[in-house]
């Protein structure tokens, strides 16, 4: 698929921006804190309906101004549909396709399918597990739609369980409402662990040949599904990724013998829990365990393997999706700059295999030859475009 | 911010559910213009709303009298009850013009990050129906057949018809059903359109 149009409103430095693009490559080309990068921020939250760069929504909208706009025209397949959201913090989001409201921005998850390769990705490998976790469903709602309503389906169980185990400890006894969330925990809880130890499973290979192709040094790299649940995590792997994604049978049976393992393993840590008032299980608690060579890549790997492997989770991520027919739009901000010529043309390969890819970069010579498309100088606010190379 | 009763006025209005700031403004506005008498029976209507109103003794479903309408119809089939959350979701399912059974209001959902446990709702007085006590007006009713649950299609609704599941299964000879999927999911019954809503409540399937 491609992005052909792109308008934004009041979004972070715009006041407004409108851009054409066609399929192949488009680099936005500025110095820095022009506002390259808020351009293709914006194309990648009408695909996640959150930002690469922060968690809230708050700073996506122009200081000053009540309300951000973004809207984009894509094409997949020939097919062509416009969708739009209006961002006002604090408030639910609202999305439109071709014109007419949807119930829910939710809604729009699945039109604009993007693969966002960006500085910050450094956290996939350094960060916290959360940022992995966020990584794996963010990827699974790109494959199918329908797996942000299994997330958000957890989240909300999870969090009404927690509150009512902060208040069992002077429940006295009465576990008859706790089994009630216990039951409804496991059941949304493995449906989602099942996604994400099949999707770690099918992704693997990917970063492992990903990460050959860009990293200093080749050593090989690992991507496994973690659990804390010991028969989940015998479960994680078995699995063998080679499922459909839209819940086929495999799916079922995975999901089945995970939900039966995550109720046994809550009822072994009920009083642990009540104890102390959260929930201990569940995939809330997961990790996508990565390794270099022989040892856990967080912590031993270097800046430049860090960095690799980043990019090699997104390229995997993107291959994968392609594999799969979907065909992402990949973007890759600022990444050029920290690459070594042979690295830079590996990057560049992989790309250049994409149906479109938007690039930023602060120096037009940062970007590989092959990558040659279309140019758009980012300065002061404005946007010159159409400059091929 | 406006002066004295005006402002308190806009405070009072804008409490209330889907009235904005702005709305709540303009409310206020009209009925400082409005007509004495028109005021007169608003505040009759608000006045008679907390005094006047009594929950059915069977259902619990808003009413008039002590026996709500449903209730009280003879032609109603007393074997059938459907549960719901809230009597704005009679009000849904009667739209769908399917049902000739009772109803059982339970006055909400599980919710425990609300406060909301089963002790806050009228589970205790569900289980009192269809064990075949008498109603506190004294008289027998016939024994329930099935039960239909028809919580919201959320994660509170869910949990509410798990725990009752888990409680109605106690009771030999009881049907237990539950509203066909179908319904849009994270949703409320009350939104549902009567088509969607009436084939769920035909296709209804078997809880236990
Ligand atoms: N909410 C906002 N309102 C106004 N300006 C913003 C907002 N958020 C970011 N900016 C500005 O955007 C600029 C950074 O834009 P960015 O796209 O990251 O630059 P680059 O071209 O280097 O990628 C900074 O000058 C920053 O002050
Ligand atoms: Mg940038
Ligand atoms: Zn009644």
């Amino acid at each position: 698929m491609y992005v052909r149009e792109l308008s934004v409103t009041d979004f972070r430095s715009w006041a407004q921006a409108d851009l054409t693009f066609s399929p192949g490559v488009s680099v936005l080309v500025g110095a820095n804190g022009q506002g390259k990068t808020n351009l293709v921020e914006a194309v990648g939250y009408l695909a996640t309906l959150g930002s690469h760069r922060v968690s809230s929504d708050a700073p996506l909208v122009r200081r000053g101004a009540a309300a951000a706009q973004v809207r984009a025209t894509v094409v997949n397949d020939g097919r062509e549909l416009t969708v739009q959201v209006e961002i006002q913090p604090g408030k639910a989001n609202r999305a439109r396709v071709n014109r007419s409201p949807v119930t829910r921005a939710r809604d729009i998850l699945g039109i604009v399918r993007t693969v966002v390769f960006a500085p910050e990705d450094l956290a996939l490998v350094r960060g916290d597990p959360g940022e992995r976790r966020g990584f794996l469903d963010e990827l699974l709602v790109a494959r199918a739609p329908r797996w942000a309503g299994v997330r958000a389906d957890y989240e909300k169980v999870l969090r009404q369980r927690s509150a009512l185990l902060k208040t069992a400890r002077h429940a006295r006894g009465d576990t008859s409402t706790l089994e009630v969330w216990d039951a409804h925990l496991a059941r949304a809880g493995a449906a989602l662990t099942a996604g994400r130890i099949q999707l770690a499973a099918a992704l693997a290979p990917h970063v492992t040949a990903a990460y050959a192709a860009v990293a200093p040094e080749s050593v090989p790299v690992g991507a496994r599904y973690r659990s804390k649940v010991a028969a989940v995590d015998e479960l994680a792997g078995t699995a063998d990724g080679q499922d459909d994604v839209t819940g086929g049978a495999a799916h079922a049976e995975l999901a089945a013998a995970v939900e039966v393992a995550l109720l046994e393993e809550i009822g072994r840590r009920r009083d642990q829990e009540i104890e102390r008032g959260v929930c201990l299980v569940g995939p809330h608690r997961d990790e996508l365990d990565l390794s270099l060579g022989e040892g856990p890549a967080k912590g031993f790997a270097s800046h430049g393997e860090s960095w690799a492997l980043a990019l090699a989770l997104r390229l995997g991520g993107f291959e994968l999706l392609r594999e799969e027919g979907s065909e992402p739009i990949l973007v890759l901000d600022d990444v050029f700059a920290e690459l070594d010529a042979r690295r830079r043309d590996a990057l560049a390969r992989t790309a250049a295999r994409a149906e479109q890819v938007l690039v930023t970069a602060a120096v037009d010579d940062d970007v590989p030859s092959v990558l040659n498309g279309t140019r758009y100088v980012i300065e002061a606010g404005t946007v010159r475009d159409g400059v091929a190379s | 911010m406006f002066e004295g009763p005006v402002q308190d006025l806009i405070d009072e209005l804008g409490r209330l559910p889907g009235i904005g700031p702005k709305s709540a403004q303009r409310l206020a506005f009209h009925l400082l213009g409005a007509e004495e008498a028109d005021i007169t029976r608003l505040q009759d209507a608000l006045a008679k709303v907390k005094a006047g109103v009594v929950f059915c003794e069977v259902c619990g479903n808003v009413s008039e009298k002590q026996r709500c309408r449903i209730c009280a119809d003879a032609r109603r089939d007393a074997t059938l009850v459907c549960v719901v959350e809230e009597p704005k979701d009679v009000m849904a399912v009667e739209r769908t013009r399917e049902f000739r059974g009772r109803y059982h209001v339970l006055g909400g959902a599980l919710d425990p990050m609300g406060g909301i446990g089963p002790d806050q709702l009228r589970v205790r007085e569900l289980l009192r129906r269809i064990g075949g006590q008498q109603t506190e007006g004294g008289e027998q009713e016939p024994e329930i057949a099935e039960v239909i649950l028809a919580m919201d299609p959320n994660t509170e609704g869910e949990a509410t018809a798990t725990y009752l599941v888990r409680l109605l299964r106690d009771f030999p000879g009881l049907a237990v059903t539950k509203l066909a999927s179908g319904l849009p999911m994270g949703g409320d019954l009350e939104f549902a359109d009567e088509l969607t809503l009436g084939r769920a409540l035909a296709g209804r399937r078997g809880a236990l």
